[in-house]
């Protein structure tokens, strides 16, 4: 083979091991562009980046949960309670905005450590936990509310989602900063190592005296600060907090993750793909809104997407 | 083999005891606090709540006996019981009925055919059948309301026979087919099979496969013929009916003794199970506890009771 037929076949190997959401990816855009002439615009395209800059931070979590064999279905409820505990700090106590992103931040480690403790310690399946840590902090983001929106919030808030610096939005930067920071744990670190050994073989680990609990306690409440700083945008976005703000976003991040090429059951999947799952689904939706699909359909479209992209997934690891 | 799946007596003497001293703990409270909990009127209330509870959890139990779970009863409720309720409410009763069970057959044999033969897990499966099934419900309703029954309907969930309501016996009925089914056919002893050891099931011949299928199947329309009874009842229908149910529904089987590994339990558990959940509730209300907080109870008893049951079996073992 000569060099210049290696150069040209490195890709193309490359390419059949990239995710199904890669192809995806490309034949949304491909459809949409097509459909809808509004698609391409840069205040679009800016508008998708920002939009599912939440979701990507928050499916980065999933991923690590995923990898680990575990799922969390309370993120979208922690979310919104930290959205919830930072502005009626602001708004109603009269907190300094440091603290309240503090507390924040404090509820969304607590509430994923909450989940760790019990996958890893008490031995409880994960999506029973998180179900269960769902219902709590879900109750709690209404009681605190009495079921209304957080508003009159300072206008520094905004500041997480309007925000430039060197003339980069916020969300966005913040979405790369937190990308850089997953990508270093999970690929150049012991924490990272052990992630996608616990998911591949968590009895070995364990008989090689890894403290494995520890590290699975880690996992959870990773995802959920992650979910605490995801807060901040959709709060600063909405510019108010509403306790079920969120109610789903975990279904999306977890689509995003199995789209992304993560599998349940092998410890297999890293976050490139999860980023590009996650636009494929921030894509979807953005899309089906164009195209005029009612936000009823898009619940059940999704819905389909992911069975499907799972089923897929399951066949080819079959054949 | 069967015996090797079934709970160890000190297993079972331990479930029985927590959920008695419970029990007997919420009922005292209760009594103590308010004059007006242990009244045959209120008891009547309880009772009507724990069979509405007992019918989403009834096939639910199946499925978490297989070692499987359901996480799209309450979604496939709200569909079921909308699709059915436009007919219903037009004077079609049988048709929207019929309707109604369907859809929620056509569901479980989803569920039931993407865990048992393309080998989903049963979580993820029946979690992307959540969000199918609530935004089909979404699409159909367009965020209206249907109301107004005609009373032969309404009977099924707010009629009385003598002082018994009618839902009391749909889950009475329910409660003893299912006992028979689970005990005494080889189709129930099947499920405790798969729930112990579903390789070893497959290896002995039994037909694991479609025995899942029939399983999730029994899920789905269960879930819907609970959608019918509940707006029977309140005698409306939107597309948030049955949302909040999923939670309640998995708390009245964990508290009944169900194991969430599978192979172990019963269908009275979740009878008792589901009576407690009902305690809790009428209790909560009696009290005047915010609806906002029953979510929050709700967790608390799901994890409290998987977690009391996993290191008891842990201190076994």
């Amino acid at each position: 083979m000569t060099a210049a037929a290696r150069a040209l076949a490195a890709p193309l190997a490359r390419a059949s091991e990239l995710p199904g959401a890669a192809f995806l990816l490309a034949a949304l855009a491909a459809g949409f562009a097509l459909a809808s002439p509004e698609f391409l615009s840069p205040r679009n395209l800016s508008n998708i980046a920002l939009q599912s800059a939440a979701l990507i931070i928050v499916s980065l979590g999933m991923t690590l949960v995923i990898l680990t064999e575990g799922i969390d279905l309370s993120v979208g409820a922690v979310l919104g309670l930290c959205g919830v505990v930072m502005s009626l700090l602001l708004v109603s106590h009269g907190v300094s905005l440091p603290l309240a992103i503090a507390a924040a931040v404090l509820v969304g480690v607590a509430a994923g450590m909450g989940n760790g403790a019990l996958v890893a310690y008490a031995g409880m399946p994960p999506f029973i936990v998180t179900l269960g840590v769902y219902g709590i902090t879900q109750s709690l983001a209404m009681v605190l509310t009495a079921g209304n929106s957080v508003t009159g919030l300072p206008p520094a808030v905004r500041w997480f989602n309007e925000g430039l610096w060197l003339g980069v939005p916020v969300p966005l930067l913040a979405l790369g900063a937190l990308f850089a920071v997953t990508w270093v744990l999970l690929y150049r670190t012991r924490f990272g190592r052990y992630v996608f050994a616990i998911g591949g073989n968590r009895r070995a680990l364990e008989l090689a005296g890894v403290p494995v609990r520890a590290w699975l306690v880690a996992v959870y409440a990773y995802a959920g600060l992650l979910a605490a700083l995801a807060s901040f945008i959709t709060t600063s976005r909405m510019n108010a907090a509403h306790p079920t703000i969120a109610i789903g976003l975990e279904f999306d991040a977890i689509a995003a993750v199995i789209l992304g090429g993560t599998s349940f059951e092998k410890g297999n999947g890293g976050i490139w793909g999860t980023l590009v799952g996650a636009l494929a689904v921030a894509v979807l939706r953005n899309g089906l809104n164009l195209v005029g699909l009612s936000t009823e359909w898009q619940v059940a479209v999704v819905g389909l997407v992911i069975v499907s992209a799972v089923a897929l997934d399951a066949l080819r690891g079959r054949a | 083999m069967i015996a090797a799946v079934q709970r160890l007596p000190a297993e079972v003497a331990f479930v029985v005891f927590t959920r008695t001293a419970f029990v007997a703990a919420l009922v005292t409270l209760l009594a103590v606090a308010s004059p007006h909990f242990l009244t045959t009127d209120n008891m009547v209330i309880v009772l009507r709540q724990a069979a509405l509870q007992f019918l989403m959890s009834a096939g639910l139990t199946l499925v978490v006996l297989t070692g499987g779970i359901d996480l799209s009863i309450g979604a496939v409720l709200g569909l079921a019981a909308c699709l059915g309720a436009g007919f219903i409410a037009q004077g079609m009763v049988v048709t929207g009925i019929l309707l109604a069970l369907g859809a929620g057959l056509a569901c479980g044999l989803v569920n039931g055919a993407l865990v048992a033969y393309v080998g989903i897990p049963a979580f993820i499966a029946t979690y992307g059948m959540l969000w199918v099934a609530h935004g089909l419900g979404y699409v159909f309703m367009k965020g209206e309301v249907i109301h107004g029954f005609p009373a032969a309907f309404r009977t099924l969930g707010a009629g009385f026979v003598g002082s018994i309501p009618v839902p009391v016996l749909i889950g009475a009925a329910l409660l003893l087919v299912l006992h028979v089914v689970l005990h005494l056919t080889r189709f129930g002893r099947a499920l405790y099979a798969i729930g112990g050891n579903a390789l070893a099931a497959r290896l002995t011949g039994m037909p694991v496969k479609r025995h899942l299928v029939t399983v999730y199947a029994l899920s789905g329309v269960l879930a819907a013929l609970a959608g019918l009874v509940v707006i029977a009842r309140v005698n409306a229908a939107d597309s948030g009916t049955g949302e909040e149910l999923l939670l309640t529904a998995i708390a009245a089987v964990c508290l009944g003794g169900t194991s969430l590994f599978g192979g172990a339990g019963g269908i009275v558990g979740t009878a008792i199970g589901s009576v407690i959940l009902a305690l809790v509730v009428n209790g909560m209300n009696m009290l005047s506890i915010a609806t906002f907080w029953q979510a929050f109870a709700m967790g608390v008893i799901v994890i409290l009771a998987v977690l009391a049951d996993v290191s008891f079996k842990r201190r076994m073992s």
